[in-house]
């Protein structure tokens, strides 16, 4: 068997195997040396940081993670999660605390003119300066001026579909000159998109009501009477 | 070599694998594979319980520690309560999430503790679905007996029917709330085709299911003003003195204190155990899975189940090393993506269980036809590019964002090259066991969630933890807020402990582990 080939030609390179290096980062001000290529916040950890506030779920969905950083003489500011970047020589970065801004509280089932409601709710959506200044913070690299807009005007379908990466890190929220706070915006015109403005699903509903009137009584009946041997055939009976 | 030439092979042989079609095991098969590979029956990672209810039953030794270890509680702490309440949740994922709405729809006073911020949690990065029987060709008892074979036939029955019966209700309260599940072009809900289901049953947000839900229950339990205690993180439970439990004791994270909450009822949705890094294995799981709640549900005096069995999701990052561990959605094997080994060969029906696929692959490393990489892992190709080879262009992009993000940060374009995977730890099948409203055997303590078990049997179908998290939590959150108004608070005591530690010492168990844990140890020390 070819096995001993396979295991000796079949191994991907990397080059931080190949040349280990370490690299010189600052962390919120103070300079360390970690392993090239390793997560932002595994540099926190290497350089010996519990890390509470700004550590969630680890894999660039919730969004605890918002870190501003800074590469080797540029003096760009730019956002990212710091699970999902690699820190690089010269880097400087600093976890983002959280942000106060104001959610808007409602009862979404109730609202009667959700489009309207709105400009009650967040009456400093319209005021968007066009800056662009959200859309360049968005780690998910969402169109966040055009989404801000797109709700204003009532195009909450597009809103919502535009949103759905939107992992609600806040860092929108910071830079809006006219203190919108576009991810919350964003939440309640897609939530609204689903309560009032989406279509009911039908075989849904006739499932339901399916099972309320017994529909599979009889099925479940002779079924919960099966011994196990009976049971494993029924199983194997399914494709 | 260079990781564009190891791939070559993958391309080569597409055109031939898309002729094959590759049968499930039959059951005798399935048994031999799981026994010989699954990390399940690798004996020498377990050991017996010491003492306590599951004294003598085996579980991986991490989980044993966890179990015996000391509570950070010390005896004489001052137990005069900083909060009351009718119902204490624990937990901020999506069963908490879901406890504390239902708990407050129904007029109880809830109080929502977490160890993080609201929504940190495994459920907020679920990716394939919520298996909810709806279509014409399909039912609950269709899904139930998917479930039974998925779970080798040792779920609980009764938990079982109730679950499968319920989902479309929760799926209709989720739209209900504003969730965006995909759509058909007639309305309908767009169903996908899960890995060991006989019919398709995933109600879908893109592979965002788990994000858009969660961020959906975050706000309205935002908008509801149900109380919250955010990053502060339940370390044991408080018993009435005649074995019902009354609260829990709380650690502020962010000043040390201890917080002592006097509450009717209890609902523990603490979730997983993945950052227990089990047999060495990186996990999918969120930062704060500790499986916290198994050890203060245990030092209580409740059951547990089935927590000799965890589930290894096939699919775990293996290249590049910054996404370790991390999921790579079973949506891609859904929709008909091949596993391949380093000859360029399918092994497995992919659509098969989790812990079958996951024991295929073991196989393959393990008998030389793995793909290695210089930082010393070893994994098997998963063939991204056939679903635009097959569906067209841009399917990837449609239907994949998330996953194509989570590559493109790092120059790999999925849609062009195949990714290596390896199984990663992604679930503990079992948990707390509970009755099928929620509740433990010590009295007014619910447990809903990864944390309870005995619902998925010794392997969970994808698809069904999201639905278990809305079914029991709902149901957890109406038994405890119905039960509150019917009672008074109980007295506070740490009797358990008390018995809890006469009984440690008395077995010598080492008290050198403070449990619950609460974070895994990643800070480096020196």
């Amino acid at each position: 068997m070819a096995t001993q080939d396979i295991n000796t030609q079949s191994v991907i390179d990397q080059e931080e195997v190949l040349h280990p290096k370490m690299v010189t980062v600052e962390i919120a001000g103070k300079t360390y040396q970690v392993p090239e290529g390793i997560t932002v916040i595994k540099a926190l950890w290497y350089t010996g940081q519990e890390v509470i506030r700004g550590a969630g779920c680890l894999g660039g969905f919730c969004g605890a993670c918002a870190t501003y950083y800074r590469t080797k003489d540029d003096p760009k500011v730019r956002t990212c999660l710091a699970c999902q970047t690699a820190v690089q020589d010269g880097m400087s970065f600093s976890m983002v605390p959280p942000f106060p801004a104001r959610k808007a509280v409602y009862n979404m089932a109730e609202l009667q003119d959700p489009k309207q409601d709105l400009f009650n709710l967040y009456p400093e959506a319209p005021l968007c300066r066009n800056c662009n200044a959200c859309t360049e913070a968005c780690p998910q690299t969402i169109d966040v001026r055009e989404g801000v807009w797109r709700a204003v005007f009532g195009d909450f379908k597009t809103v919502s579909e535009m949103f759905m990466d939107c992992v609600m890190c806040g860092l929108c929220a910071p830079v809006c000159i006219a203190d919108i706070a576009p991810s919350l915006v964003a939440l309640y015109a897609s939530r609204a998109q689903g309560v009032h403005f989406t279509e009911k699903p039908e075989r849904l509903y006739q499932r339901i009501k399916e099972i309320e009137e017994g529909r599979y009584k009889t099925e479940w009946d002779r079924l919960l009477k099966m011994n196990e041997q009976q049971l494993k055939e029924a199983c194997a009976e399914l494709k | 070599m260079e990781i564009h030439q190891l791939q070559q092979i993958v391309h080569k042989t597409r055109d031939f694998r898309r002729t094959q079609t590759l049968p499930k095991y039959q059951p005798a098969e399935r048994d031999t594979l799981i026994k010989k590979y699954h990390p399940d029956f690798r004996e020498s990672a377990y050991r017996p319980i010491k003492f306590g209810l599951n004294e003598g039953e085996s579980t991986v030794r991490e989980l044993a520690a966890l179990l015996e270890g000391d509570s950070p509680i010390p005896a004489d702490l001052d137990l005069t309560p900083a909060y009351q309440t009718d119902v204490l949740v624990v937990g901020g994922g999506g069963a908490g999430c879901a406890a504390a709405l239902h708990a407050h729809a129904q007029g109880a006073t809830v109080l929502l503790a977490t160890k993080l911020r609201l929504a940190d949690s495994n459920t907020v990065m679920a990716q394939g679905g919520i298996q909810v029987a709806i279509t014409n060709e399909d039912s609950p008892i269709q899904h139930f007996l998917d479930t039974l074979k998925g779970g080798h036939m040792k779920n609980d029955h009764r938990l079982l029917k109730v679950m499968v019966e319920e989902g479309p209700s929760v799926a209709k309260w989720l739209l209900d709330l504003g969730v965006l599940f995909d759509r058909d072009a007639d309305g309908n809900l767009h169903v996908k085709k899960g890995g060991g289901s006989s019919k398709p049953r995933l109600l879908t947000c893109s592979d965002y299911t788990g994000l858009e839900i969660m961020r959906v229950l975050k706000d309205e339990v935002l908008n509801q003003k149900v109380q919250l205690l955010e990053f502060c993180a339940a370390v044991e439970l408080l018993s009435d003195g005649h074995g019902a439990c009354s609260g829990a004791v709380l650690r502020d994270l962010d000043n040390k204190r201890f917080v002592v909450v006097a509450a009717k009822t209890v609902i523990l949705a603490t979730g997983g155990i993945g950052r227990l890094h089990i047999q060495g294995f990186p996990t999918s799981n969120h930062y704060g899975a500790t499986g916290d709640g198994l050890a203060m549900a245990y030092r209580m005096g409740a059951k547990l189940l089935q927590v000799d069995t965890f589930q290894y999701h096939p699919s775990g990052a293996v290249y590049p090393e910054q996404l370790i561990g991390a999921l790579v959605t079973e949506g891609i094997r859904s929709e008909g993506g091949h596993l391949v080994n380093a000859k360029g060969e399918r092994f497995v029906n992919e659509l098969d269980t989790r812990d079958v696929v996951s024991s295929s692959i073991i196989r393959e490393c393990e008998e030389g036809r793995g793909i290695r990489t210089m930082s010393g892992r070893i994994g098997v190709w998963l063939d991204t590019p056939l679903l635009e080879v097959e569906q067209g262009p841009g399917t990837l992009e449609r239907h994949f964002p998330a996953m194509v993000r989570q590559y493109k940060r790092y120059a790999i374009d999925i849609a062009k090259d195949p990714v290596l995977i390896y199984p990663t730890l992604h679930y503990q099948n079992g948990g707390v066991q509970i009755d099928v409203n929620s509740e433990s055997n010590v009295k007014n303590l619910f447990v809903a969630g990864e944390a309870s078990g005995g619902l998925h049997g010794r392997n969970r179908l994808m698809g069904n933890s999201l639905l278990d998290l809305m079914v029991y939590g709902k149901r957890a959150g109406l038994t405890a807020a119905v039960r509150s108004k019917t009672m008074s608070h109980g007295a506070l005591t740490l009797e358990h402990l008390t018995r809890f530690r006469t009984e440690a010492r008395k077995h010598g168990a080492s008290s050198d582990m403070t449990s619950p844990m609460l974070f895994p140890a990643y800070a480096k020390k020196e």
